[in-house]
């Protein structure tokens, strides 16, 4: 078998209709159009429907999870792939996210539609000054820093008794009605993916994929790259204190476990698995995996141990990532071609 | 040349030095560049020339000593503040963004304040426009326009074009200096021939250059002055021929083949 495989090669080639819709030819047929539009509809009106489709009220509260889940995985990908900061900091935005919208909803009678935008711009404010000294630096200080202010601020609030202390804040507003809650969660997930897979291809992201290839080139250029670090992490961090803020109104609570690693921990995981760099992949990685931990709570105990083995099987088989494999597939022929 | 040059200086620098840990890297080192010049700074393997280069443009700290450019001090300030006033530099080991296409490494600069300020492009947000001045400065500098070069990832370009992008980088902040890190290191002898020209051409636009090589026939070509370190010091400093005659010069490059080669035919 191995002598047949050596003489021949895996051959990939463009499919001939997605050389033609790289140019302006698209627009002159409905094959061409639908070629480039039905992936992206498909995962438009399917993210859509879910709410409609999902039997009972568990089910949809786990959507809700999901779109959290993939906001913190949307940052995740957009810092690491397109700025170079390896970021373990979904806790810290969470939680920061989720107190001050806790605050701004129970101490100023706020509506949670106003509170959730207020924390997000708040919060990534905050984030971005608590950052700032780790921001001129290189190599893994940025993932350290992200990593130690959740357990921080957690003991803080733990040991000085502020904010709820270990009982958390109680008694926050819900979302007027779950289905504005579900709609607002996915919408927000959607215009995210949007704006920042049209930021990552203007000029500005251009600069921000440069500071990732070669920060000293970029100094080089006359521009101050802890500058432009400081943007991304403040737009990275806004989009996870807003999950941290949707958070807290589903749950109707904030407390200490907002800092829990699983929001770290859980988008890498799920961007991993989805295909870094795509940013549609980080949210179908959460798509797949928020999901299948919700249906492996049967196993009881055993959860971790097959949670952690379909996690081995993702990478093992499709390390390059779900999203990205299924991109090639779309856009190529694969055959087997002698040599 | 002596039309160019003008009696103030443009670069002084003042009796800088660097040690990292016991190392001397350079040890109270004076020199003056000229508007309009081109400075060679030669000097054995270690003799500090690169430290140069990082001391001026701030990518490194001296321990002792000043930068002025125009009268002004500039050695405190970060890379990107002395880039914004016009001193640009090339690196000997290239960096340019290997993932992106060519004439896209030049959005960047072209991003900068500085490049914002001084364009002579049409200087809007809109997108395709320094997509177009991008491609205008590398054709300037050496790619072809109308093949498919300038649109080739760069990791897929050979080490020429490299350098060239370097240079380019440089271009497109619209510099008043450009210090080269051998630009012409790993070059071909035909590559370094189209080099030459390129580089007498920046300084009749007026950019005062200075040139560390370590290809010294090239570097007399187009060099005004030339200038020797080793261990750190200044050696000579002077006219081509001033500087290879020395007796002092041959002792340092003791064993170079290229620099007997060199000043037996001086």
């Amino acid at each position: 078998m191995s002598s047949e495989k050596q003489q021949q090669r895996r051959e990939r080639i463009d499919r001939g209709i997605k050389v033609r819709t790289g140019g302006i030819y698209a627009l002159m047929s409905w094959r061409e159009l639908a070629y480039l539009i039905s992936p992206r509809l498909l995962l438009i009106a399917g993210l859509l429907l879910l709410p409609l489709v999902m039997p009972g009220m568990y089910w949809k509260r786990v959507i809700s999870i999901v779109c959290i889940y993939a906001l913190l995985a949307l940052a995740f990908d957009f810092l690491a792939h397109f700025v170079g900061l390896v970021s373990l900091g979904g806790a810290f935005f969470v939680g920061v996210g989720g107190y001050l919208s806790a605050l701004l909803n129970t101490k100023m009678g706020l509506s949670p539609l106003v509170c959730v935008p207020g924390a997000a711009l708040m919060g990534g404010v905050i984030c971005t000054l608590m950052l700032m000294p780790c921001l001129p630096l290189r190599g893994v200080y940025f993932a350290i820093v992200t990593l130690m202010y959740p357990l921080f601020l957690a003991r803080v609030i733990e040991a000085l008794d502020i904010l709820g202390g270990t009982d958390g804040i109680m008694g926050i507003d819900s979302f007027p009605n779950p289905w504005l809650e579900q709609y607002f969660v996915i919408s927000v997930v959607l215009v995210f993916l949007f704006v920042l897979r049209r930021l990552v291809n203007t000029d500005l992201g251009l600069v921000l994929r440069a500071v990732k290839d070669n920060d000293q080139a970029v100094k080089a250029s006359a521009m101050n790259i802890t500058h432009y670090k400081a943007m991304a992490v403040f737009i990275a961090s806004s989009i996870g204190c807003l999950a941290g803020a949707c958070l807290v109104h589903i749950y109707m609570w904030a407390g200490i476990s907002t800092f829990a690693l699983d929001f770290s921990v859980l988008p890498i995981a799920a961007t991993v698995i989805g295909g870094s760099g795509t940013l549609v992949g980080p949210l179908i990685g959460c798509l797949i995996l928020v999901p299948v931990s919700e249906l492996l709570r049967d196993f009881g105990t055993l959860r971790i141990v097959f949670y952690s083995l379909i996690l081995l099987a993702f990478i093992v088989f499709r390390s390059e990532g779900l999203m990205i494999y299924g991109q090639r597939k779309y856009h190529q022929l694969e055959r087997w071609k002698a040599i | 040349m002596e039309g160019h040059m003008k009696a103030e200086p443009i670069l002084e620098v003042r009796e800088v030095t660097k040690t990292f840990g016991g190392i001397i890297a350079l040890n109270r080192l004076s020199f003056d560049v000229f508007r309009g010049e081109i400075l060679g700074i030669i000097g054995p393997n270690g003799s500090g020339k690169t430290t140069v280069v990082n001391c001026i443009t701030g990518f490194i700290k001296p321990t002792a000593g000043r930068v002025l450019f125009r009268g002004n001090d500039i050695t405190a300030k970060p890379p990107h503040k002395i880039a914004d006033l016009g001193v640009t530099r090339t690196f000997q080991i290239m960096r340019p963004y290997y993932s992106l296409p060519a004439y896209k490494n030049l959005v960047i600069p072209l991003f900068s304040p500085r490049a914002r300020r001084t364009g002579g492009w049409r200087g809007g947000g809109r997108m395709g426009d320094r997509n177009t001045v991008g491609i205008d400065i590398l054709e300037e500098i050496g790619f072809e326009r109308d093949s498919y070069v300038p649109y080739k990832t760069t990791s897929t370009l050979p080490t020429g074009y490299l350098k060239r992008l370097e240079l380019a980088r440089c271009l497109a902040l619209k510099p008043e200096m450009i210090l080269c890190d051998e630009v012409f290191s790993g070059l071909s002898m035909s590559e370094i021939a189209s080099m030459v020209p390129l580089i007498e051409r920046l300084q009749m636009d007026g950019i005062t250059l200075i040139m560390i090589e370590h290809r010294l026939r090239e570097l007399f070509q187009v060099a005004n002055r030339v200038m020797v370190l080793n261990f750190g010091e200044k050696l000579v400093e002077g006219s081509a021929e001033e500087v290879m005659t020395d007796p002092r010069v041959r002792e340092a490059y003791f064993g170079s083949e290229e620099v007997e080669e060199v000043m037996t035919h001086a």
